[in-house]
């Protein structure tokens, strides 16, 4: 087990750079989820980590040693792969046990080893089949089992869920949580899936365009983005965002699109008439006389929630609410923002405004 | 919605004719789209071996209809150590050949496999010596190999390796290395280009894998690429032993056999027998002689290429 350190680190193919300075600190025994849309460099960076592509410029260190001109197999690190790059003519034990029989381990210990892995992970049947005789889920375990076994200072983890159907990406998840529980072993975890990023996670990057937006707890992330690219990003259904301008006459409110006025618990200074964008989350909205008027367009029951898609001032927002409201098409219901649970972000910029 | 069904079906059936039969039996469509392949097969490929088998039992000559003689000819050439010279010949030729074809063709296949300039314009490069017709290129060594003019022997005498010409097809060791070095030359694309292929079937994060599980170049390949392909070496060395093993062209252009039979092969041989003297019974009995061979080669690649256990089993891709 070790630290990580990425400091400043800038990854360019060409003339094209695709990591423009990221700095990600990791202590020892984190779980760090790197997620953002595709293409933002987050597997880029996940692989300069592992070795498999060249660090332009910056740093990066395992433990106290920088490791930027260190071969792979001496970082002392594993890798869980997307498609899991298991050994097609290998055994699972075979798979499990090439990087101890590379490093010219006795066959008492490769077995041992592989064994100990194989009952962590409920393997132990599997031990004799070829990968092609596996489902989807036991070759995502068998992926891992080859990382376990070689007890490495840190995990890596490339979108292991993302070829897993719903159900089993699910259970892959807790399993994969409770892993990192029982070894404790640093792990770096790449994802596109913010739910992933949200329920796994020690400490969540979120990154866009090469650059890191904001890092921290996922509810830390939830509770306070630090701009509205996060705020979007993180939360499903995705927050709301609505387009207008601060007013400040005695009291703050915002005034969204076609004038419809929201709550707001207290306004920037100085702020009277900027352009801002109000977010607000669905679970967020509740139904008061004095909220703004909107008129439904859709209503999904999900059983354990109701999503009811309506219009304010034109603009269609979300609002999820766990009671049952009988609602139809074209109801005229008022929906109230809580105002100390309201994001406010710079319409230019999209940095956060409010407290 | 049953009731009214049936009765509607029922005036079909009694309609049934050949026709109507024809085109709803599966089997028998099936049948009739698998003719013209069978005919091809039958008229092209059974009928001539079959014939060449039956020649060998008789003593047929060009322009005298043959009687039936059982394994006369095959008593013959048991005692004729000229067809157990070229029986040696055909199987140094082959194995020789078919070893460094291999060798040379995963060499230039791995070469060709890396990231380097000019990829795609090496790669139809290497295919060139397998464009040129056969006869041509054997008529290139041949001028290469000749005695006088030789380019390798007028090279070696201007850098003083050498005082006199290499006589490469007059002298019996030197005429089968160069017929070697030609069939390679032609040979070695095909390979390369197979095995090229077989290669980028490998998904490179397999390679990615084993890198970080702390696997060297020699390992990657020892470990990861050679098992992955040996499916295709199975089939690429079971087309190249069978065509060396049956080649003609390239020896009949350069040697016709000689010098003293020294480059003579089965092919050759019986050619020379069945075509150029006339006996076309003894010839045919050289030919099918070379049967077994090849059926021991087709063997040895029919147990190389099933299915090994790692490729069995369901796909859930």
């Amino acid at each position: 087990m070790s630290s990580v350190q990425i400091r400043d680190v800038r990854k360019s193919f060409g003339n094209f750079e695709v990591l423009h300075g990221v700095t990600v600190p990791i202590e020892d025994g984190q779980f760090v989820v790197l997620v953002g849309p595709s293409g933002c460099g987050k597997s880029t960076l996940l692989r300069m980590l592992a070795g498999l592509e060249n660090i332009t410029s910056g740093t990066i260190s395992i433990g106290d040693r920088v490791v930027n001109n260190v071969q792979p197999k001496e970082r002392d690190i594993a890798m869980v792969f997307q498609n899991y790059a298991l050994y097609p003519h290998m055994t699972v034990a075979d798979n499990m046990g090439f990087s101890l029989k590379l490093r010219n381990a006795s066959a008492d210990e490769i077995n041992k080893r592989v064994k100990r892995a194989a009952e962590i992970l409920a393997l132990a049947p599997l031990l004799d089949r070829y990968p092609r005789q596996l489902s989807g889920g036991q070759r995502q375990r068998v992926a891992m089992g080859r990382a376990i076994v070689r007890d490495p200072q840190v995990f890596l983890f490339d979108e292991p869920l993302s070829n897993l159907d719903a159900k089993l990406r699910v259970a892959m998840r807790t399993e994969i949580k409770e892993l990192h529980q029982r070894l404790k072993t640093t792990t770096v975890y790449v994802t596109h899936d913010q739910i992933e990023a949200m329920t796994m996670a020690d400490k969540i990057v979120v990154m866009h365009d090469g650059i890191v937006e904001q890092m921290g707890t996922p509810l830390e992330l939830y509770d306070k983005p630090d701009n509205q690219f996060v705020a979007g990003f993180i939360g499903s259904p995705a927050m709301n965002f609505l387009k207008g301008h601060v007013r400040v006459n005695g009291v703050a409110t915002f005034e969204g699109p076609n004038g419809v006025k929201l709550p707001l618990k207290t306004a920037p200074a100085a702020s009277d008439g900027r352009p801002a964008v109000y977010g607000v989350r669905p679970e967020h909205f509740t139904i008061a006389d004095d909220g703004a008027e909107a008129e439904i367009v859709v209503v999904e029951p999900t059983g354990s929630e109701t999503q009811v898609f309506a219009k304010i001032g034109g603009e269609q927002v979300v609002a999820v609410f766990r009671e049952r409201h009988q609602f139809n098409p074209g109801d005229k219901i008022r929906l109230k923002p809580d105002p100390s649970l309201v994001h406010l972000f710079d319409d230019a910029t999209g940095k956060r405004l409010n407290a | 919605m049953a009731d009214v069904a049936i009765p509607r079906a029922k005036p079909q059936m009694s309609e049934d004719n050949a026709w109507t039969q024809l085109k709803h039996n599966r089997n028998w469509l099936g049948f009739w789209f698998m003719v013209p392949a069978m005919a091809f097969l039958i008229f092209f490929l059974a009928y001539p071996l079959g014939l060449g088998i039956w020649l060998s039992f008789t003593d047929t000559r060009i322009g005298r209809v043959g009687h039936f003689v059982a394994t006369e000819n095959y008593e013959w050439l048991w005692d004729d150590s000229i067809f157990w010279l070229s029986v040696f010949n055909t199987l140094l030729y082959t194995f020789v050949a078919s070893a460094l074809k291999f060798a040379i063709g995963l060499y230039l296949a791995l070469l060709l496999n890396e990231n380097m300039p000019f990829k795609a314009m090496l790669r139809a490069m290497v295919l060139i010596p397998f464009i040129v017709p056969t006869v041509l290129s054997a008529l290139a060594f041949w001028w290469i190999f000749d005695s006088q003019f030789s380019i390798i022997s007028w090279s070696l005498r201007h850098l003083g390796l050498i005082d006199q010409n290499i006589n490469f097809l007059g002298d019996t060791t030197w005429a089968r290395i160069c017929v070697i070095f030609a069939n390679i030359w032609r040979g070695v694309p095909f390979v390369a280009i197979t095995l090229l292929a077989g290669l980028q079937t490998v998904s490179p994060s397999l390679y990615e894998a084993a890198t970080l599980d702390g696997a060297t170049r020699w390992q990657n390949f020892r470990y990861i690429t050679y098992p992955l392909l040996t499916p295709i070496i199975a089939v690429v060395m079971t087309f190249s032993v069978l065509f060396t093993f049956t080649d003609f062209q390239l020896i009949w252009a350069m040697t016709r056999g000689g010098p003293v039979n020294a480059t003579h092969l089965m092919a050759t041989l019986s050619y020379q027998r069945a075509i150029i003297a006339g006996q076309l019974g003894e010839g045919a009995a050289i030919s099918s002689a070379m049967i077994p061979f090849l059926l021991a080669a087709i063997m040895v690649s029919w147990f190389g290429l099933q299915r090994r256990k790692w490729q069995q089993g369901e796909n859930n891709d």
